[in-house]
């Protein structure tokens, strides 16, 4: 080889010379990368070779989406790169759903997928897939390595697509021969340049002072933030700038926490499931005030009337995001927390009593409530005892459904990165796998996977990773043997004809037992607490399938299509209130 | 409304696919699409003509700048242009009508390329709208075949604007 002579006849000392898969594992461990999730298989046998030294926690699910799922809620509750392998062909391909789970929720993740030798691609080989070519509308960025000196920038420049602006998911792949050959190593890694690549933190100064004169000006102002104030680092800002202006806040469902949801300036979550309170306060706004967020149709309902009265003010490090959905009379494109800080110097102090004394009214008029004297098991009633019995400090993840929109009403936020859950891709299974990944990220904290029996059976296997590592994850399954949230839209707009919404369950406690778990199974409603305690005190994972009500609704509820103020099910639990 | 975009875009495999597949993705419509590099081999100029309103447009715009590949995006909208067609055109062109159609030629300022006992195959080159009347010129006769370009264009320089 080339290489090999020109090293051989010069008479400088021998470069370092490493196998590309020596230097990926290098590339990541100077990245600061110490957890890794993923699985083994054919082409990626080099680099798992080299990962049998490297100082690296490498978490092995039982399914590539689930090391997706796991390297995303990795990602969502420390606010590093979550980092996941798979091989090429169908590993590759079971990471789709979780790549496109992180990028509608924007985490940062780099994949690692290997691919069959260079020399094969578009052969057909065994287990080949164009996996660039099929992820390419669900990464932020993807590429395939096809020579080796081109390994460790590509890995770098991943790292920083995934992890500035903002943020998502990057796809490398790398052919087998890519990662067995030989090349030499330059001590110093050069800076990333991307020339297609630039940041937008800074806003306009202009703008911003638009939008503080707006804000001075403003009787009845809404904040509406996202999960961009998380991505920016951005709640204490929040909360000054709310506590400055008197401005309360309300935020989406991957928002939760970034402003603590006791203080009476929080309007909890806003939307098709949001608290009433927040939807209103909206329609009845002046000036809306959206930080971090996109305007998702969950969230606006009815687009046209959305905010109605209100102009907009949209803040955004994403220039696409601005002017997609609605059009906005003040955007501004920068970073959320940069951003508040400057807004917060340039407006004045404003008290707006009578607006606060509006939210408090509405809040108070509007509680988000359920039956606390039914006699059967409330789903709402598990989530509030789980908040009470865990004082509001644990970290839930949860699948998708009813159970979701429960976990999200009623169980009471304070921080960021406090929720972790599926939000604009709605991936039912996410819960379990989402667990495991922040418990590795977090192995001090209380985590709990709130999840629905349907939610659960699409990644149960995964009680198999939280075994083996022995991670104390808890399941708090809100089992209701439908696919809950189908079986209500079925009944309010299909005449309770539950087509293929019924699925026969499984006995979760015992199957929990089979993987060496701690299965526990509740159907009578004295029964929660000490069922919660007792899953609490587990040092190891354990399942508690909850046996609750199966009809029960999600409510408030926007339909499709309704304005936001346009909510059902208000006046059936003011009755309960 | 049609606008003309240009993309400065690096140069490298997949790039025409990701730009492609975001328009396919986000139910933009592509008009036209010209590519080819430029005078620097690690860049490539795309030149897409979309029709739609301008929030749509904007849309475009953007999402063709957050693609990672794409150095450079300009909407040349409401600016002074150069754009330029490029079609070759074959036309049914028997003994008794080659003078008539010869003049048709002249008349467009195009050039036949090509000529065979039958037909003869034309280069035109122009504006779209100059494009689009040839070929509605050259109807009567019989079109065998097209094939164009797509729009390439390139602003003014502003200094010929005001001379003009």
């Amino acid at each position: 080889m080339s290489n090999d002579q020109t090293s051989a006849g010069s008479p400088a000392p021998k470069p370092l010379r490493k196998p590309g898969s020596q230097i990926i594992v290098d590339t990541l461990v100077e990245l600061g990368v110490d957890t890794m999730f993923g699985y083994l298989g054919g082409v990626v046998l080099p680099l798992f070779d080299k990962l049998y030294d490297a100082p690296i926690n490498f978490i092995i699910p039982r399914h590539e989406q689930g090391g997706c799922h796991m390297a995303d809620a990795y990602a969502r509750a420390t606010g590093k790169v979550g980092v996941v392998v798979a091989t090429s062909g169908p590993g590759a391909t079971n990471l789709v759903t979780g790549i496109a789970n992180a990028m509608m929720d924007s985490v940062p993740i780099v994949c690692l997928t290997g691919q069959v030798r260079t020399d094969l691609i578009g052969n057909d080989a065994f287990q080949e897939a164009d996996i660039t070519g099929i992820t390419r509308p669900i990464t932020k960025h993807n590429c395939i390595v096809k020579n080796v000196k081109d390994l460790a920038r590509t890995i770098r420049e991943a790292f920083h697509i995934a992890s500035t602006g903002r943020p998502g998911p990057v796809l490398i792949d790398i052919p087998v021969d890519v990662a067995v050959s030989m090349c030499e190593v330059t001590v110093a890694p050069e800076k990333v340049h991307l020339q297609g690549y630039r940041l937008k933190p800074h806003g306009h100064a202009k703008q911003i002072a638009i939008a503080a004169n707006a804000i001075n000006n403003a009787k009845r102002p809404v904040l509406y933030v996202g999960g961009g104030i998380i991505s920016s680092g951005a709640s204490a800002e929040l909360r000054q700038f709310a506590e400055k202006a008197n401005v309360p806040v309300t935020t989406t469902l991957l928002a939760m926490g970034v402003f603590d949801q006791t203080k009476p300036g929080s309007l909890n979550m806003l939307g098709m499931h949001g608290a009433a309170y927040a939807n209103f306060a909206v329609q009845e706004a002046d000036l809306l005030i959206a930080i971090g967020a996109r305007f998702e149709d969950r969230v606006t309902g009815k687009i046209t009337t959305f905010a109605k009265n209100a102009k907009i003010i949209h803040v955004d490090i994403d220039p696409s995001s601005i002017s997609k959905n609605i059009t906005v009379d003040i955007p501004i494109v920068g970073d959320a927390k940069r951003i508040l800080k400057e807004l917060t110097d340039a407006i004045e102090h404003r008290e707006r009593i009578e607006w606060c004394a509006r939210i408090a009214e509405l809040k108070q008029k509007y509680p988000l409530a359920y039956d606390r004297n039914a006699t059967t098991i409330k789903p709402q009633y598990v989530i509030e005892e789980l908040a009470h019995q865990t004082n509001g400090d644990a970290i839930i993840c949860t699948g998708v459904g009813q159970h979701q929109m429960w976990a999200a009403q009623f169980y009471s936020y304070k921080r960021p990165r406090q929720f972790i859950t599926s939000g604009g891709l709605g991936t039912m299974g996410f819960g379990l796998p989402a667990a495991i990944g922040a418990q590795i990220a977090c192995p001090d904290q209380t985590v709990i996977d709130i999840d629905g029996d349907s939610s659960l059976n699409m990644t149960m296997n995964e009680l198999a990773t939280a075994v083996q590592y022995k991670l104390p994850v808890k399941i708090c399954l809100i089992n209701n043997g439908f696919m809950g949230m189908v079986r209500q839209w079925q009944e309010l707009f299909y005449n309770k004809r539950y087509s293929c919404s019924f699925l026969e369950n499984p006995d979760f406690a015992t199957v929990a037992r089979a993987y060496g778990a701690v299965g526990i199974t509740v159907d009578k409603k004295e029964d929660v607490p000490a069922a919660i305690k007792k899953m609490l005190a587990e040092t190891g994972t354990c399942l508690v399938d909850f046996r609750v009500e199966p009809e029960e609704n999600v409510w408030p509820m926007v339909p499709a299509g309704k304005s936001i103020n346009e909510m059902d099910g208000i006046d059936i639990f003011q009755s309960m209130a | 409304m049609k606008h003309i975009i240009s993309a400065l875009v690096q140069n490298e495999p997949g790039v025409l696919a990701r730009v492609a597949g975001m328009f396919a993705a986000r139910a933009f419509n592509i008009d036209s699409l010209a590519v080819g590099r430029t005078d620097n081999p690690k860049l490539s100029r795309m030149t897409i003509v979309v029709i739609g309103d301008d929030r749509m447009v904007e849309q475009v715009r953007k999402q063709l700048a957050k693609i990672i590949s794409v150095v450079k995006v300009q909407d040349y909208a409401g600016q002074n242009l150069v754009a330029r067609d490029l079609m070759l055109i074959t036309i049914a062109a028997p003994a008794e009508k080659r003078p008539e159609i010869f003049a048709l030629i002249e008349m467009f300022n195009a050039k036949v390329v090509d000529i065979g006992p039958k037909f003869v195959m034309v280069e035109v080159v122009g504006p779209e709208i100059k494009i689009e009347a040839f070929i509605e010129a050259c109807q009567p006769y019989g079109i065998k075949s097209v094939v164009r370009t797509g729009t390439i264009a390139m602003p003014r320089h502003p200094k010929l604007k005001s001379q003009q």
